[in-house]
């Protein structure tokens, strides 16, 4: 537990960014234009599954004001993907050359003078299609006589998972009780209000910027310089202010990729902005998934095995799905101690959306079904479901077998508080219900699939002649406030105020490398390199004060407040002002700088870090209409150290507020491979009048690995909502419900099925 | 259709633009004037990122045409802050860390501030505010951040500046 009193950090502060964003001066690449600017609009597959015969773009090229109209013909027809270290994995051609494999897919792009005629354009492309057979659902891809939809992938399989330890069908012997579940868990869109959009600009030098709404400069950087057979660094990526990702953000999208063929053919800058329809039918999307749930429990409740199988709709290709196959099957473990454990997931093709990583990544699916099936076997045996976390949940000090170290956790006091305040509320009137649910999320991934040669992040520090300080950060905010997260370490730090920092992000040219905003990975790992960088520079800031204070060399000096002092005695020392004038002179007029980077070693399988949080949901449902009505959602969250207090409760109620819309109301319907909802009239997401109340405990904990303490926290927040609501619906009603979003129609449903099996017994 | 003048105010200041028939005001103000933070975040009038008062009411810019809005006075975000001061609606959702991405905010802005204008002093129920912004979509707060912004700029927490 930490017990340091800091002068920045945990103080609530303004979001650095808050003044542009509140007196609309924040530009978004959606409000990027450039001189001589041209307009794209993309021609999409109607077809799930179907072989490109021939396009003829001779039409559209007579349209006066078209400049160009590309097809896979016009690019280097590579094939991409995330996970770039293997190359099986790397199976998508934007542009595809010979074949559409969902609804949505581009197939030709048109640039104009206005964004009017590239859409009118659109409709003077002639596609000839030869239609293929198509199949929707990885229960059904799976089997033998399913149609092909990767050439040489058998059965459609294109990632399996295997996660073991302990002896599984010894556990399942030990046991007093087994019970197994079949759960569907829907996909979610990540609905970023700012919808996928890029500016390309390609100059004769042979240089390629694009301005575009990303999760991870870096990335795009990568990715866009091997499809189009660039240098790294003839590739510049800015990222204006984001308006969101939510793990949507960073693999390339259609608007990045044909806006830079564009731009690469005609020398002009190009701009794409998805429409909200094509951003919900080809972007991508959270991966819906089917889980088989076998679980092991003695009679006092202690968890002897668990065996699962998971089926994941992956869609048409790879992207991060890959990565969501792995975490979701680790995180459905979590939060306990299962003497044995085996997991086995299978990521299968479909003709429909690619899916990839969503806030969460695979946990919000996995604990979907864990928590409930916990609960349903504590109600089977009688068993107190408070009680039961408490004896299998994680403790400080544990290792998962062969995956993890738990350095710190504060579990058991989620559980406690939760625990007291449930009890306050006493006994509820009819039809409602509080359910829990327990969870922990990783701070960062450790994997590197994406062969990044560089830290997974690093930051430089340097400080001007007045005392200002620029910090110049890869990692990317995208709304989050990483910005203002690493300004509160680097004034901490360096003992200066949040106001002297200036933090410059989202450059490719002038940031450092930094895989950026996905798996919770910034506060951990942007905060060490951030903080490594203001020690770097503060060290050689105090050699001079040593020597200009003439002190023993025996005492510590340090900074805070902008005062240079002995720790000893605070009152002796001089003011950080003049003592960087006289350094930066005794340096022969160099600017101090700093340099910090972090890469996790030795930390296991999964992450260096791990947060923790237990979280109750007060629902009431109406019997007749099967509506629910979340009256509170109360959360207690273990995130080591908070850095920044206003940012750390907005996070978590956000997180509260798409978690609630995955768990009732967010849903993606298709038939016959076309999403029957891509708009926000009918895709529907928590607005003000339904949001509940959302009140947090924050546990005090200390996170060893972490900057100061810190960890995750934010994203691991959508994991348990879903399961807590199905918990509120079972004690409510005592219905048990697998199968999200837990719409009216469902509820209904499952009230007439045990109204049914009551009539019969 | 004939392109045709427009003249009217946006902001306080007046101008005069020849747009076609159909351009959408929230077009005239992002493409024509050039103020972009006004925002468009859906095609359906759905999302709200757009809303912009027209003689002080609200209204989802990309539901109106921009010629109906001749003689008329349009406010966006731009025209909140004065001289550089901020109007308590933005210091108010600074305090309360009422934006993340900050793609929505313009919009929520726009929306509070006609809902706290209308009040003209009377205090607001919780129920009131949060159909105030009822027509703005969020991704990234959940909006009880905004409601506490709203609620304390009508518990009269903020003065003009």
């Amino acid at each position: 537990m930490s017990h340091k009193k800091f002068s920045v950090i945990n103080t609530p502060v303004h979001n650095i960014d808050g003044i542009a964003k509140v007196t609309g001066r924040a530009t978004y690449t959606f409000d990027v234009t450039l001189p001589g600017m041209l307009y794209g609009k993309i021609l999409r597959s109607p077809h799930p599954h179907a072989k490109i015969v021939n396009i003829d773009t001779s039409r559209a090229m007579e349209l006066p004001g078209v400049h160009a109209v590309v097809t896979g013909k016009d690019t280097l027809g590579i094939k991409q993907g995330i996970w770039r270290r293997y190359e099986e994995l790397c199976d998508e051609q934007i542009l595809p050359l010979e074949k559409v494999r969902y609804i949505g897919e581009p197939v030709a792009a048109v640039a104009a003078v206005t964004e009017e005629i590239a859409e009118a354009a659109l409709d003077l492309i002639d596609v000839e299609y030869e239609v293929l057979p198509a199949v929707y659902e990885p229960l059904e891809a799976i089997k033998k006589d399913a149609p092909t939809i990767h050439e040489g992938v058998e059965r459609n399989v294109n990632v399996t998972r295997h996660i073991e330890w302990g002896d599984a069908d010894e556990g399942f012997e030990e046991a007093d009780y087994i019970r197994e579940d079949w759960f569907k868990c829907s996909g979610q869109h990540h609905m970023c209000m700012e919808t996928r959009a890029a500016v390309s600009s390609f100059t004769p030098e042979g240089k390629l910027t694009v301005w575009t709404s990303t999760q991870s400069a870096y990335y795009h950087q990568g990715l866009l310089a091997g499809v189009f057979g660039l240098r790294e660094g003839d590739v510049r990526i800015l990222a204006p202010y984001v308006g969101g990702g939510f793990g949507g953000k960073f693999e390339i999208d259609s608007a990045q990729f044909c806006s830079g063929v564009l731009s690469m053919k005609l020398h002009k800058p190009v701009k794409i902005v998805l429409t909200r329809e094509e951003d919900f039918i080809a972007s991508k999307r959270r991966t819906p998934m089917f889980y088989y749930v076998r679980t092991g429990m003695k009679k006092d409740g202690t968890f002897c095995a668990r065996e699962s199988r998971m089926f994941s709709n992956g869609g048409a290709y790879t992207g991060m799905g890959a990565t969501a196959l792995y975490l979701s099957g680790f995180f459905h473990s979590f939060p306990y101690k299962w003497k044995s454990y085996r997991y086995d997931g299978y990521r299968v093709y479909t003709n429909t959306m690619p899916s990839t990583s969503m806030r969460g990544f695979g946990a919000p699916q996995a604990m979907f079904c864990s928590e409930q099936q916990i609960d349903w076997m504590c109600a089977d045996l009688g068993l107190d479901p408070f009680e039961v976390r408490r004896k299998n949940g994680h403790t400080e000090g544990y290792e998962v077998p062969g995956q993890a170290f738990i350095a710190s956790c504060g579990l058991e006091q989620c559980i406690n508080e939760i625990e007291k305040w449930v009890k306050a509320k006493g006994k509820l009137p009819a039809n409602r219900g509080i359910g829990i649910s327990s969870c922990g999320f990783m701070s960062g991934g450790i994997f590197n699939w994406f062969d990044s040669p560089y830290s997974f992040s690093s930051a430089v520090v340097t400080i001007n002649v007045d005392g200002t300080v620029g910090l110049h950060v890869g990692c990317q905010d995208i709304g989050q406030g990483s910005n203002t997260t690493m300004a509160i370490i680097a004034a901490e730090t360096l003992g200066v105020k949040i106001e002297d920092i200036k933090v410059h992000s989202g450059d490719t040219d002038h940031c450092p490398a930094d895989l950026g905003a996905w798996g919770s990975r910034q506060t951990l790992m942007a905060g060490n390199a951030v903080k490594m960088a203001c020690e770097d520079a503060k060290k050689q800031l105090l050699e001079f004060a040593y020597a200009e204070m003439g002190i023993n060399i025996v005492y510590d000096l340090d900074i805070k407040d902008r005062w240079v002092h002995i720790v000893a005695r605070p009152e002796r020392g001089l003011p950080y002002g003049d003592l960087v004038k006289k350094a930066l002179r005794g340096k022969d007029g160099q600017r101090i700088m700093g340099r910090g980077y972090y890469t996790p070693h030795r930390k296991g399988m999964i992450s260096p870090a791990y947060s923790y949080m237990m979280q109750a949901v007060d629902a009431e449902i109406d019997p007749e209409t099967g509506k629910i009505k979340i009256h509170e959602v109360m959360t207690a969250h273990d995130c080591g150290q908070p850095i920044n207090p206003l940012g750390l409760i907005g996070q978590l109620e956000g997180a509260a507020s798409m978690a609630l819309g995955y768990a009732y109301l967010e849903d993606m319907p298709f038939e016959d491979g076309k999403m029957m909802n891509p708009n926000l009239v009918d895709y529907k997401v928590i607005k003000a009048p339904e949001m509940p109340k959302t009140d947090i405990i924050e546990i005090d904990t200390y996170e060893p690995e972490g900057p100061y303490g810190a960890k995750e926290a934010g994203e691991g927040l959508t994991n348990p909502t879903a399961a807590a609501l199905g918990n509120a619906v079972f004690n409510a009603m005592g219905i048990q419900m697998k199968e999200l979003p837990l719409t009216p129609e469902r509820i209904r449903t499952a009230l007439r099925e045990k109204k049914e099996q009551e009539a019969q017994k | 259709m004939k392109k045709q003048v427009l003249t009217f105010k946006v902001n306080g200041d007046e101008y005069e633009i020849l747009i076609h028939p159909k351009t959408l005001l929230a077009e005239a103000i992002r493409d024509h004037i050039g103020l972009t933070g006004t925002k468009r975040g859906c095609d359906t009038v759905s999302c709200g990122a757009c809303t912009v008062l027209v003689n002080g009411m609200s209204v989802k810019s990309c539901s109106v045409l921009a010629i109906q809005c001749e003689g008329m006075e349009v406010s966006t975000v731009e025209g909140l802050e004065k001289h550089g001061k901020l109007s308590p609606i933005q210091r108010a959702f600074l305090d309360n860390g009422s934006y993340q991405c900050g793609f929505c905010t313009p919009g929520m802005l726009m929306s509070s501030t006609a809902f706290l204008d209308d009040l003209a002093g009377k205090k607001p129920t919780e129920e009131e505010i949060r159909e105030s912004i009822e027509g703005n979509i969020c991704r990234c707060t959940g909006y009880n951040s905004i409601v506490r912004a709203i609620d304390a700029v009508a518990q009269g927490k903020y003065k003009e500046e």
